[in-house]
């Protein structure tokens, strides 16, 4: 297992069950996903060959991981020419160790952080400090969530679990311990917060000489890097300091420079709802006079070529991490994301946890859907989501089976109704057997609450009370 | 043209008025339509759960029973989407070749019933008459999977007598999902929470939908509720004419 499940995390329905019942919570998911839902169906609604470009983006992805090996050579090849030096990390822990490798030859104890999902799923911060180096977030979301200790529970708006009451609460108790302290009076006006964090990441910005990022997208041909933000604290890290850091899953890659025309339409409508995001910046190794120096681009598989491997779930490793699939699922809109118990949540997490973690760390999650296809519809590189959880779930099925020397309750359920449901002389038995059960258990033609297996349905629906006559007895005898 | 019926074991056992409905509403409109008694189940929630071995008994009967058809009617987008969609899926992993070419057949000419009306007999229009205030939830199986659209609201527009109001946010899930209903059940009865109150908001006596697994779902809600409201299927609606308004 990897830093990609938190540790101790319950399984979903269990977490699930607490987050329900956080009003809070709930009034901040309901208002959030509504609106950026809007915005996103606003933004691509006036793309007259949106599903093109979907198409495109997919086919893009397809390509690249069919030779992924090819164009990650070459990645290397171009970066390194460009004055950058490249590291292989197979897994987090090598991938964290580079790392603190790099800011102790750099002689510094603290780096300033672009937001990053990669940095996040190896547990960096964590990792840097054990090694006495403080990480800082500088996106405004992520600096929310590190001063509150709280995990992030959204790929784009980490902090979207928060209120703005609530962040005012967390800015000025946790910032005295981290820098500058929220102005005295701060009110809970978005531009006030945004003040209070200008004024103290300022001070980091000024300081640091070592940054650490992600990618977005890194282009084989030319060993250019993107990022795209909407603060432009990343442009701050990623052009004061002496040295960058970058942290990138091997998934990544796309072919050539061109090819950024297609996501770099695809990626801002469809996360923020914007025509073109804010900031994007690209740098190709190092330029004397110029920005950082020195140059680090780690490249982390941490199960991605195993995901690879799997021709059905590789499709998830398309992701450009957009999060359109959370704020229109209906699981993520009412649970959040800490249910996930892994830093990727919603739809995309289902299907990408279990597989980087292996599935039986995660094997919850494949099962934490409706299978509505929401997700799908809104994902702009195409991946079938569905499809992916549906194989998933075949998957941690099997991974129990075989682990299990005594078969669950589900399962014996499962292998029973099979042989009945393959069968019109059982299915018909099963009729009778369910009329005799409605007898006893309805009242006025419902079935009401019933204890034991039934609990999990019936303790918020009805049933109907099974009809004196089956369609395939009415059938038979008309 | 052969026409089979797929009713479903769902509606087999528990809404047998569907099946019936469709009977007497194909009837109306002179086509044939035959209910080979051998067949059982399609195995959706076996497939769907990650029991897919055990699927596969159900789905050699079902291709067994329905080969002879011209075309196969269900009542169930998700039915329909998992002979469609996801029978070659399970076909190509555990059967061999001969299997996989008469899944590779059937499947294309199974048709939930709007698909049948409306692409197959080519009719819109078909005689109903139906004096209610009707809600209708679009099953995300029927928009996502099997991709109707507007077909089952087209076939409901040309009912004589409805009143036909328009659900908020009708799109969205409703919560049930198979058996994510009760292995998620909380999670499940927040989104049914919400498709009721949207339900009710629309101040109509029925809801319909083109699914009974989704109508169980958001009829055992309103029933625990007492909101009032009953959940009829598509086929009833379209099946219904004056004569049986005169008799209720």
């Amino acid at each position: 297992m990897n830093d990609v499940v938190f540790p101790g995390a319950p399984a979903f329905p269990e977490a699930a069950r607490t987050a329900l019942a956080d009003t809070r919570l709930r009034r901040n998911l309901r208002k959030a996903t509504g609106i950026i839902r809007d915005k996103r169906d606003a933004a691509v609604g006036e793309c007259a060959d949106w599903e093109a470009l979907r198409e495109a983006g997919a086919a893009l992805k397809r390509r690249t991981a069919r030779h992924l090996a090819a164009y990650l050579v070459q990645l290397e090849e171009q970066v390194t020419a460009a004055g950058g030096a490249v590291h292989w990390a197979a897994d987090a822990g090598e991938a964290n160790h580079i790392v603190a490798g790099l800011v102790r030859a750099a002689g510094a104890e603290e780096v300033v952080k672009v937001k990053s999902m990669a940095t996040q799923e190896i547990g960096l911060n964590d990792a840097l400090a054990a090694e006495g180096i403080c990480a800082y977030e500088t996106d405004l979301a992520e600096l929310i969530v590190q001063l509150a200790r709280d995990r992030p529970s959204h790929i784009l708006f980490p902090a979207v679990h928060r209120g703005r009451a609530e962040i005012r609460e967390i800015f000025l108790e946790a910032m005295p311990a981290y820098g500058r302290p929220a102005p005295a009076g701060m009110t809970d006006e978005p531009a006030a917060l945004a003040e209070a964090a200008r004024l103290h990441l300022r001070e980091k910005f000024l300081r640091a000489k070592v940054a650490v990022s992600g990618a977005n997208f890194a282009i084989a041909e030319t060993g250019t890097i993107a990022v795209v933000e909407s603060e432009g604290n990343g442009r701050m890290c990623l052009t004061l300091p002496e040295t960058l850091i970058t942290v990138m899953g091997i998934e990544k890659i796309v072919p050539r420079f061109e090819d950024l025309e297609v996501f770099l339409q695809l990626l801002p409508r469809s996360s923020t709802g914007e025509r073109m995001n804010p900031y994007t910046s690209l740098w190709t190794g190092v330029h004397e006079g110029d920005g950082p120096q020195a140059f680090h681009l780690i490249l982390l598989d941490n199960g991605r070529t195993a995901t690879l491997a799997d021709t059905v779930g590789r499709q998830a490793l398309a992701c450009i991490r957009c999060s359109a699939c959370l704020n229109v699922c209906p699981v993520y809109e009412r649970t959040g994301g800490h249910a996930y118990g892994s830093v990727y949540p919603g739809p995309i997490g289902a299907v990408l946890t279990p597989q980087l973690a292996g599935v039986e760390h995660a094997a919850s999650l494949p099962f934490a859907s409706s299978l509505c296809g929401a997700c799908y519809d809104a994902c702009p590189v195409k991946i079938d989501i569905p499809e992916v959880l549906v194989h998933l779930r075949a998957q941690a099925v099997e991974a129990k089976r075989a682990t299990r020397r005594l078969p669950t309750a589900e399962s014996l359920a499962m292998t029973t109704s099979s042989k009945i449901l393959a069968s019109p002389k059982l299915l018909s038995a099963a009729q009778r057997a369910a009329r005799l059960g409605g007898r006893v258990l309805g009242r006025d033609g419902v079935i009401g609450p019933i204890p034991g297996p039934g609990r999990a349905w019936s303790s918020a629906r009805d049933s109907p009370v099974p009809p004196e006559q089956s369609f395939r007895s009415w059938w038979a005898g008309r | 043209m052969s026409i089979g019926l797929f009713v479903t074991c769902l509606t087999d056992t528990l809404y047998p008025q569907t099946g019936k409905a469709i009977v007497a509403l194909l009837g109306r409109l002179g086509h044939a339509i035959e209910f080979p008694q051998a067949q059982a189940c399609c195995g959706q929630a076996h497939f769907n759960t990650g029991y897919r071995p055990e699927a596969m008994g159900m789905l050699r009967r079902y291709v067994d029973v329905f080969a002879p058809y011209d075309v196969v009617v269900t009542p169930s987008a998700s039915c329909a989407g998992m002979i469609r969609h996801h029978f070659p899926v399970l076909a190509g992993q555990y059967g061999g070749p001969g299997l996989r070419e008469k899944v590779a057949q059937l499947a294309p000419r199974v048709h939930e019933l709007s698909e049948l009306l409306i692409d197959v007999l080519g009719i819109t229009d078909v005689g109903a008459y139906y004096p209610h205030r009707v809600t209708y939830h679009p099953t995300c199986h029927s928009l996502r999977a099997l991709r109707v659209g507007d077909r089952p609201l087209r076939l409901l527009q040309a009912v004589r007598g409805i009143d036909l109001v328009e659900l908020p946010a009708a799109d969205a899930c409703c919560g049930f999902g198979g058996t994510f209903a009760v292995k998620n059940a909380d999670t499940s009865t927040a989104m049914l929470a919400d498709k009721i109150a949207r339900i009710n908001a629309t101040g109509a006596e029925v809801a319909c939908a083109a699914d009974n697994s989704c109508l169980m779902h958001i009829g055992g809600g309103l029933s625990r509720l007492r909101a009032g409201v009953r959940t009829v299927h598509l086929a009833e609606i379209l099946a219904s004419t004056e004569k049986d308004a005169r008799k209720s």
